[in-house]
Formats: structure tokens, C-alpha cells, sequence
């Protein structure tokens, strides 16, 4: 049973991801990134994932703040903000994140208010659903592990 | 016109003026002969015969008959010349004294001369003595020295009171010599006939028998006396027309009087009809052309008006025009901020624990949004391309990934419905190209979008080529692509396999294999031939690309066909019952297609399909552009399966050239072959003896083949390969499928295939992405790669880093890449952090420093860092110069620039910064041990 179990979460877990790449939601960063998890530091991915998460979010509050403001928008503040989030976006292999990123910083170096808005608009909603999906490819590693770890006091 | 008419009233004048003066003169010289005659008579028979013939009684008689001849005179009288001698003698044998014209006995005179004979009308002149008058006397003595008749001056008649003439004759008594003198013929005078010329009445007469008389008027003139002009005929109070009068000469007969008649219009000359006629005319003409130009001037004033009118329409239209794409806009954008905040929290809240139903009203309520706002976008599109403020950006993209996005955006949907999704772009099409790649994406959205809304089997396929490359082929059949033209070979459909993509009909049979197998091999041979031939394609400008969507869906209505472009149109209203949308996209994707200088146009067949095609020029992308925009723009697609060999299985041609496309991309070897079968005996034998043969080290398998073919080969396949034994040789199989159940996965491992199947629609990152699963383990193998990562991992094992980065997640994910090949990582947050860490005594071997960072960016503080260095470094020289010598190099910590964007200008500033190199973020291993090799390569050796 628990086992049958592990298979199937193993099998939703690359369903998930085939899914992600095959949007284009994610790149061979994230595979790479998964690579440098090993036993020295077992959750890397998800650390530096929820890491991520929170500095996303500070920048998105922060990038809307500066758009909402309709008297004068920080273009070259907004550029800051937005270079943070490419990094940071292509560090974890977040593909469509740093398109968006692109276009949005494309927007903002020609002071286009309408294309920057459209471009956050874009961006949160890219940003909910990679938080959506990652959340539950974690909980499904989570699960794994859980799984895993029940397995081996079967086993030994 | 009237100097015409004045020439021939003259002329009429003159020759009516002459007409009468000719006939006045013939009846004159008639009566003069006539007295002339009766003279002759006279000398004949009253002095030639003796005793005399002629007596008073006789005389009257016969010229009382004789009247008629003379019509003009009113009466002759015959005078005898008595000399004063014979005058008794005279008186006596007439029995009467010779009287004066006053009746009074004649005085004393030299000669006389009586009245002897006369006719009955003048018979009171006899006995008297012609000589007494003025007039008679002159005249008198004139005839008898002439010998002619002669004239007296018009002076009134003794009976009448007429104006009247005497016309005298001489009778001579013996015949006259030849050449008679003047003596000799007053010598033989016998006396004189005289006859009076009534020529008043005579012109009356003589007028009144000629037509016209009314018109005219005559005078007639005694002009001898050239000063003073004797009137004859006529009444000088009579004026007439003064201005015009003709002259004609009269000869009566005497030389010495002068005779003239004068002529003149009894009334001036009647103004012309025709003067009056063309003055009318002209008045009339004149009447017109003003009215005409009044008419003229009206309109122009009020087309003026109506101008000026138009004007100000047109300025309020276009007023109304900006207002209304303003108030798009306004309302749009208005609209879309609160939509998004909807949208936002809807997504927020699908992630939050919700019983099934909640979650199904807060899906329905995402869906209903997310079409709301891709309408309102529509709608704006379209309004700004009607403001003409839609404008196309340039920047190079890469044509292919885009229709890779595309096509994965549509991936869920096709799959669900199992619709076969596929994109073929040429190798002649440019990498990158110049354009805008949101236009260009919307269009092949639209359209992919709309294959997909009414495609419920068989395939979508986005087909890419240069348009002067699919020209021939389409014209090769165009015969062949009559819209809807053959329903009855839909019918038989179901039996015949087509070939294309997914084995159903397309409405455009361009995209058959019998039709793109010329256009690849065309290609392939383009390709073979040499780099050099698109190097020679790349000297024009601009690159015209034809793409055509092609699908196997419900078609379009015939009726409906020509209003698919027009907005809010759609083929039928109940399409947007059962389909949705609202006909927008279409008109805004033809918009954009002519911004893009191309064209759209589509063949459909209904039930059958529909095959969109579009041209779009593009500008060829600089060589020296390419490289800096390459990478923010495309997806970086990896290098490591360059050279690989595949094998692709596949029974439709067409699905086949796709796959091979995408193996293309990643720089693979890939051969086709048909079956399974095929496949088998292209490997087998290869395996076993030739090694010329391809090696495929994948092979990948459509499903449909796969099913299709029998166990038993791909068994052979399996056999094949353990009996060669060089099991890391073998190559890996990977299904190729649309959708696939759980029962055909299991039963493909079971084949022999790797747990990864390739999903459609293929796209060349994903592929890579699946490759690499599949390949993962495999690859470590690989010696190159083995000790590459060796390499890497000895040449940072042990060593001490800083990174620097603001962004915690990069610091994170560069300090863990770092630490994963040994090297021990520090962290600081900026650039102060880092000086402060690098305060002269430090143990680290190397730095890697992100550029852009708030406060401090990368390159200040590599300069200040290097301050430090240079100044530390002095500080030593100058303190040992022993030891200076040998540690010249020792503070100068090897500094890498970490940077998302790699253009090369920022590569040489950063080298101006006395940075050491750069590596690209996110770490790659081949970036990252070539940039770290260049520093830490020698110092292993100077270590050891």
C-alpha cells in the first residue's frame, strides 16, 4: 500500500514537472538546482525556493506600490526591483517569470505605464501559479518523504 | 453686317438713281428729235415750197395729232425771224403788230421774233415776240449760232406755273454748207421752233410709271452755272435722308446746260433686322453668362459652406474619435485594474482549502474573468489600430521559440481533446529576425487559438517558410484548392488515409507530404549545399516569411466566407453558443498582418478544415546584434546533445519532419525511418557488422507506429541489442505520443521504452528538458563531461569564496552551486559587506560579485577593492623589498562578475574594473570552470 503510494507520488511528481517544462513555467535551472540537493543539505530546493517566495513578493508589493503611485512612477527604481527579479527568477530556472521580467524592464526603460501595468498584471498571475505548482510538487516531495521514511523501518 | 447693307442700298440707289435719270433722258432726246423733226418739216414745207405748205390751221392740226410724240412738251410754237425792216412788210401781211411777252406792241427792235404758228395748248403766244423774254431770247440766239437744240434755265411756265425749260430748234431757210460758221448760220436763220418742256410734270409722269417710286426722292438740277444750282424738279423743303444721295448725269442734248439728278432715300435707311436680331442675341447671351456665373458664384459659395461645414464635422468626428479611444482606453484600463485584483484574489483563493463546489464557482468565476479581460484587450487592440496608434516595434526575437510558447499555451487544450499540435519552421527562416514578437505572437495566438476552439480530431500544424520558397509549390496546386470544392471526397474520407500530419484532410492540400516533401528536399538540399548559400541569402534586407495554420476542425460555412475578417462577425450566431468569443480576433489579426506588410488570406473546407495563411515581412537581424540580444530574448536551448544521433520512427512523413525539426534545434543527427521494421533493420545490421551506418543513440517512437507495429520487431529490436552486449552503447528508446493512458505507459516500459515519454506538441526546450531526464544518467558516463565536472570540482574543492549578491535567492543558489564542488562560500549582501570582508589579512581565494547592487554596484567595489590591494601592495614593497619581490602578485584576489545579462560591453567594463572574468547567471558548469580555469588553473600548479 505505502509503497504502491510512493510510486505514485514519484509518478506526480514527474508528471508535474514534464508539466512545467512542457509550459515553459520552468528550465533546465530548476533540474540543476535539484542536482545541488544532496545529503549535506537535504532541502536545498525548497529553502531557496521559499527564499524566493519571500523576496518575490516584497519586490511585486514593492513594483506595484511604485505603479500605483499615479503621480510619478520610479522608472529606475522599478528597473532595480525588476533585475532582482530576473536574477533571482533565473537562478531557480523560473523561465516564464524572467520572460515577463523582460518584457516588464522593456516596458519600464520606455516609460510605458500602461505596458508596465499589464506586464504586473502578467507577472503576479505567473507568480501565483508557479507558487501554486511548486507548493505542490513540495508537498508531494513531502509526502515522498514521509512515504520514504515509513518505508525504510519496513525495510531494515 | 451694315456696311454690307450700306454698300447695296448705295447700290440699289445708284441704279434705280440712274435707271430714272436713263429714262428721263431717252423720253427727253425722243421729244427733241421729234421737235427736231418738226423743224425739218418746217423748212420743207414752209419755205421750200413756195407759196408755202404749211399755215396756222395745218400746223395745229398736225401737231395736235402728232401730240402723242411728244408727250413731254405742252405745246411747240413756231417763231419767224423778222429783221426790223421787214417788220411792217411781217405786220401786214399778217394783219397783226408784233407783241411783247406783255402783250404789248413790240418796241423798236433789231430783229424779232413772232409767233407764226403754234399748237391749239399754246396758241395765246402768238404774235408774240420770243425775243422780248429773257430766256427766249438767249436761247434764241444760242440755236441759231449752234445750229442745235438748246435749252433756256427752268423758270415757270407762262400757263402752269410749272417749272418747265424751252427747248429751242433754228429753222434755216436754205441748206447749209458742210462746216456752216456762225455768220453763215445766223445768216440763214428763217426763224425758231420752240416748245416748252413741262418737266415737272414730265418727271411726275415719268416716276409715277416706275415701281419704287415711293422710296426715292428726285430732285433734278440745271447745274450750269456750277455756283449757283437752278432747281428743276422737286421740292426743297423735301430733305429725306441726307445722308446717303447719289448724282447721275443728264444730257439733253444741249452742250452748254449742264443737267443733274440727285437721288436720296425718301426715308433713312431702316435700322437692319439683323443688327437688331444679333443685338437681341447678344443681349440674351449677355442675359445667360451672367446668370451662369451668378450660378457659379452661388455654388461656389455655398460648396464653400458646405466645406467649411464638413470641416468642422470632420474635426468634431475626430474629436469624438480620440474621445472614444480614450475612453477605451480609460475604461479598459479602469476595468482591467480592479479585474486584476479579481483575478488575483480568485487565484489566491483557489489555493486556500475549498469544498468542490466552492472551488467550482471560484474557477467558473477565474474563467469568466480571464475572458472578460482578454476581450477588453481585443476591443483596445482594435480601437488603437483604428487610431492608427498601434505601432510595431523592431527588435530581433527568435521567431521559432515563440511558436514554441505559443504552441505550449494550447498544449492542455489540444491534449485533452487529443489533437495533434505541431510547428515546422524552415531552416532557411533566420534564427532571429527583426519584428515585433507581440504582434507576431498574437497573430499565431489567434489563429492557433482559433484552430484549436473548433478542432475536435486530427491535427493543427504551423507551418513557417520564406514566401518566395512556397510559391512555386502553391501554384503547383492551386488547381487542387478550390475553397469547399469537392464534398463528396469528404464522404469517402473516412477509409482514405491523407497524408498529412495526423492522416485526416486538410482543406489545403499544400501541406500534404506529396507537396512539403518537395518543399524539405528542396530545403535540405539548400542546406546541404553550404553555409555559404545563407550567407549569400542574407545580403537583402528584409526577409518575407509566410506561416499558415493549418486544421482539421468543422471549417468555415462557404456562406460565411467572406466576412471572416470583418469584426464581431462570426461564421454563424450559433458558433458563439457553442464555441464562445466574438469575433474580434480575426479582424485584429488581419489588421496586424497588414501592419506587418503581409497579407492573410484562408482556404476552408467546412467539415473537412481550415488553413490560414499569412505573409509578414521581417528585418534580417545584424550579425553583430544577434549575439548581445540573443540571450535575454531566446531560451537558451543546451548544447549538450550536439552530435547525438536519433532515430525517429514515425509512419507519417510529415509528423516526422516535425520531430526531426525539433532534434534539429538542439543540434542533433536525426534519419527518419517509416516503421518500426525499418528501424530495426537500419540498427540491426549496422549493430552487427558496417559501422558507415547511422548509430542512432536515440530512437524515438511515434505511438501510432508503435501500436501499429508488431511486437515481435520491437522484440527483435530488444534482441538485437542484448545480443551485442555493449549495453552503454545502446540506444535509448523515448515514445513520441499526444496523449497516452497509464495502461499504454506501462506497456511501454515493458517494451523497453524510458520512463519519459516526449508529449506533444513537441517543443525543442521541452524535448531538450526530456532528453536530459532520459539521458541523465547516461550522460555522467560520458568522459568528457566526467571529467569536466571533475575538473571543476578539483580546481574549487577546497578553496574559500565570497559571493556577493543582494538577491538572497541567487546568493543562495550560487553559494550552494559553489559548495557542491567543494569550495567552502561565504556570503555578503552588498558591496560595503564585501569590503569589509576583504580587508587586507583575508583568507579568500577568489569573489564573485554581482554587478547591479543598490548602494554599491559591482564595479565600485571591485575599484575600491583594488585601492586597497594597490595600497597594501605598496605598503609591502616599500616595507620588504625581499619578500616584495616574491610576493608581488599576493593581494590580488581574483574577482568574477556574476550578471544575468552578458553584453559584451559590460564584459569590458568589467575587465576596466580589474574584474578577472565573468560567469553567467545561473551558474553553468562549462561557463563557470572555463571562467574559473583561467585564474585557477596556474595556481594548483604554483601550490603544489
Amino acid at each position: 500500500m505505502l509503497g504502491l503510494a510512493a510510486d505514485r507520488l514519484r509518478a506526480d511528481t514527474n508528471r508535474l514537472l514534464a508539466f512545467l517544462f512542457h509550459q515553459g513555467i520552468l528550465d533546465e535551472q530548476f533540474l540543476q538546482l535539484q542536482q545541488l540537493e544532496d545529503e549535506t543539505s537535504p532541502n536545498f530546493v525548497s529553502e531557496v525556493v521559499n527564499i524566493y517566495f519571500h523576496e518575490s513578493e516584497k519586490l511585486l508589493r514593492n513594483l506595484r506600490s511604485l505603479l500605483m503611485d499615479k503621480e510619478f512612477s520610479d522608472y529606475n527604481k522599478m528597473g532595480i526591483h525588476l533585475n532582482q527579479f530576473m536574477g533571482s527568477s533565473s537562478s531557480i530556472g523560473a523561465k516564464r517569470i524572467r520572460n515577463v521580467c523582460v518584457a516588464f524592464r522593456a516596458a519600464s526603460e520606455q516609460n510605458n505605464r500602461a505596458g508596465c501595468l499589464r506586464a504586473l498584471e502578467l507577472l503576479e498571475h505567473e507568480y501565483c501559479f508557479l507558487k501554486n505548482k511548486l507548493h505542490e510538487l513540495f508537498q508531494i516531495q513531502q509526502q515522498r518523504a514521509l512515504a520514504a521514511a515509513v518505508r525504510y523501518p519496513m525495510q531494515n | 453686317m451694315d456696311a454690307d447693307n450700306k454698300v447695296r442700298r448705295k447700290e440699289v440707289l445708284s441704279s434705280m438713281c440712274d435707271e430714272r435719270a436713263r429714262m428721263l433722258q431717252d423720253q427727253f432726246s425722243v421729244s427733241v428729235n421729234h421737235v427736231h423733226a418738226l423743224a425739218i418739216l418746217i423748212s420743207t414745207f414752209h419755205y421750200y415750197k413756195n407759196p408755202s405748205a404749211i399755215d396756222q390751221e395745218t400746223f395745229a392740226e398736225y401737231t395736235a395729232r402728232t401730240a402723242f410724240e411728244r408727250p413731254l412738251l405742252s405745246g411747240v410754237a413756231y417763231a419767224e425771224r423778222v429783221v426790223h425792216s421787214e417788220r411792217e412788210e411781217f405786220e401786214r401781211q399778217h394783219g397783226w403788230t408784233i407783241k411783247t411777252m406783255q402783250r404789248e406792241p413790240s418796241p423798236v427792235r433789231d430783229e424779232y421774233a413772232p409767233v407764226i404758228l403754234s399748237q391749239e395748248t399754246v396758241s395765246y403766244i402768238e404774235s408774240l415776240d420770243m425775243m422780248s423774254g429773257e430766256e427766249d431770247r438767249e436761247n434764241i440766239l444760242r440755236a441759231r449760232a449752234t445750229g442745235k437744240a438748246v435749252l433756256t434755265n427752268p423758270f415757270r411756265l407762262l400757263g402752269s406755273h410749272h417749272l418747265g425749260v424751252v427747248l429751242t430748234f433754228p429753222v434755216y431757210k436754205s441748206k447749209l454748207p458742210t462746216r456752216p460758221t456762225v455768220e453763215e448760220r445766223i445768216e440763214a436763220t428763217a426763224g425758231y421752233l420752240g416748245g416748252a418742256f413741262d418737266v415737272e410734270s414730265l418727271v411726275e409722269n415719268l416716276l409715277g410709271q416706275l415701281a419704287g417710286n415711293q422710296a426715292i426722292l428726285v430732285h433734278v438740277y440745271d447745274i450750269t452755272n456750277s455756283s449757283d444750282h437752278l432747281i428743276m424738279y422737286g421740292h426743297q423743303d423735301e430733305d429725306g435722308d441726307l445722308a446717303l444721295l447719289y448724282e447721275s448725269k443728264l444730257d439733253f442734248g444741249d452742250p452748254f446746260r449742264k443737267h443733274t439728278m440727285i437721288c436720296r432715300y425718301h426715308q433713312k435707311a431702316p435700322t437692319s433686322w439683323t443688327a437688331l436680331t444679333t443685338a437681341f442675341l447678344f443681349f440674351v447671351i449677355c442675359l445667360l453668362v451672367g446668370y451662369i456665373l451668378y450660378g457659379a458664384a452661388i455654388h461656389i459659395v455655398k460648396v464653400e459652406d458646405d466645406f467649411h461645414e464638413m470641416q468642422e464635422l470632420k474635426v468634431r468626428a475626430e474629436a469624438a474619435d480620440v474621445a472614444k479611444s480614450q475612453f477605451l482606453a480609460t475604461v479598459s484600463h479602469e476595468i482591467r485594474t480592479p479585474m486584476n485584483g479579481i483575478l488575483g484574489m480568485l487565484a489566491l483563493l483557489l489555493d486556500t482549502d475549498l469544498s468542490s463546489t466552492q472551488r467550482d464557482y471560484a474557477q467558473t468565476a477565474q474563467v469568466c474573468g480571464k475572458a472578460l479581460i482578454t476581450l477588453i484587450n481585443e476591443v483596445l487592440d482594435r480601437a488603437k489600430i483604428e487610431a492608427g496608434k498601434l505601432e510595431m516595434e523592431t527588435v530581433p526575437f527568435d521567431l521559432r521559440s515563440i511558436l514554441d510558447d505559443v504552441l505550449s499555451l494550447f498544449s492542455e487544450k489540444s491534449r485533452n481533446k487529443g489533437v495533434e499540435l505541431a510547428v515546422f519552421v524552415s531552416d532557411k527562416v533566420p534564427e532571429m529576425v527583426m519584428g515585433d514578437p507581440g504582434r507576431f505572437r498574437q497573430i499565431i495566438t489567434n489563429l492557433v487559438g482559433n484552430s484549436v476552439k473548433f478542432t475536435e480530431r486530427g491535427h493543427i500544424f504551423v507551418k513557417v517558410h520564406l514566401a518566395e520558397n512556397t510559391k512555386p509549390v502553391a501554384d503547383t496546386k492551386a488547381e487542387n484548392c478550390l475553397n469547399g470544392g469537392s464534398d463528396d471526397s469528404v464522404l469517402l474520407s473516412g477509409a482514405h488515409q491523407f497524408k498529412t500530419l495526423s492522416g485526416y484532410e486538410a482543406a489545403d492540400e499544400r501541406n500534404s507530404w506529396d507537396s512539403f516533401k518537395n518543399l524539405v528536399s528542396y530545403e535540405e538540399s539548400r542546406y546541404d549545399a553550404s553555409i555559404n548559400m545563407t550567407v549569400a541569402g542574407e545580403t537583402s534586407q528584409s526577409v518575407s516569411l509566410m506561416v499558415s495554420v493549418e486544421d482539421t476542425g468543422i471549417g468555415i460555412p462557404l456562406i460565411a466566407q467572406d466576412r471572416v475578417f470583418m469584426p464581431f462577425m462570426q461564421a454563424d450566431s450559433s458558433t458563439s453558443r457553442n464555441y464562445g468569443g466574438t469575433g474580434i480576433g480575426l479582424s485584429i489579426t488581419k489588421c496586424l498582418v497588414e501592419l506587418m506588410g503581409g497579407h492573410i488570406s484562408f482556404v476552408s473546407r467546412p467539415q473537412v478544415g481550415s488553413t490560414f495563411s499569412f505573409t509578414a515581412d521581417f528585418g534580417r537581424c545584424k550579425k553583430a546584434s544577434f549575439n548581445e540580444t540573443k540571450k535575454p530574448n531566446t531560451e537558451d536551448l543546451p548544447s549538450s546533445f550536439r552530435g547525438l544521433k536519433a532515430m525517429v520512427v514515425d509512419g507519417k512523413p510529415v509528423r516526422a519532419s516535425v520531430t526531426r525539426y525539433h532534434l534539429k534545434r538542439l543540434g542533433m543527427l536525426a534519419e527518419v525511418a517509416s516503421s518500426v521494421k525499418r528501424a530495426v533493420s537500419a540498427c540491426g545490421i549496422n549493430g552487427s557488422s558496417c559501422g558507415s551506418k547511422i548509430q542512432p543513440d536515440i530512437i524515438l517512437v511515434e505511438k501510432d507506429s508503435w501500436l501499429s507495429g508488431e511486437d515481435g520487431d520491437l522484440s527483435l529490436l530488444m534482441l538485437d541489442r542484448k545480443q551485442n552486449g555493449h549495453m552503454f552503447k545502446l540506444p535509448k528508446m523515448i515514445l513520441l505520443a499526444t496523449n497516452i493512458t497509464n495502461a499504454e505507459l506501462e506497456k511501454a516500459k515493458a517494451a523497453g521504452f524510458a520512463d519519459t515519454t516526449i508529449m506533444k506538441p513537441m517543443r525543442a526546450s521541452m524535448v531538450a528538458a526530456c532528453l536530459q531526464q532520459v539521458l541523465g544518467i547516461w550522460k555522467k558516463r560520458q568522459a568528457g563531461k566526467d571529467t569536466q565536472n571533475g575538473s571543476l570540482r578539483s580546481l574549487l574543492c577546497g578553496k574559500k569564496i565570497l559571493v556577493v549578491d543582494d538577491n538572497m535567492v541567487n546568493r543562495r543558489v550560487a553559494a550552494g552551486a559553489l559548495k557542491k564542488f567543494g569550495a567552502a562560500v561565504e556570503c555578503a549582501e552588498s558591496g560595503k559587506a564585501a569590503l569589509k570582508l576583504l580587508q587586507i589579512p583575508h583568507s579568500f581565494d577568489a569573489c564573485f560579485m554581482d554587478i547591479q547592487m543598490p548602494e554599491m554596484d559591482g564595479f565600485e567595489a571591485t575599484r575600491r577593492l583594488r585601492m586597497m590591494e594597490s595600497q597594501a601592495n605598496e605598503q609591502m614593497n616599500g616595507g620588504d623589498t625581499d619578500e616584495g619581490l616574491a610576493q608581488k602578485s599576493e593581494w590580488h584576489v581574483p574577482i568574477l562578475a556574476m550578471t544575468a545579462d552578458v553584453i559584451h560591453a559590460t564584459y569590458d567594463k568589467c575587465l576596466k574594473c580589474g574584474m578577472d572574468g565573468y560567469v553567467s547567471k545561473p551558474f553553468e558548469e562549462e561557463n563557470l570552470y572555463q571562467a574559473v580555469a583561467k585564474f585557477f588553473k596556474v595556481k594548483p600548479i604554483s601550490d603544489s
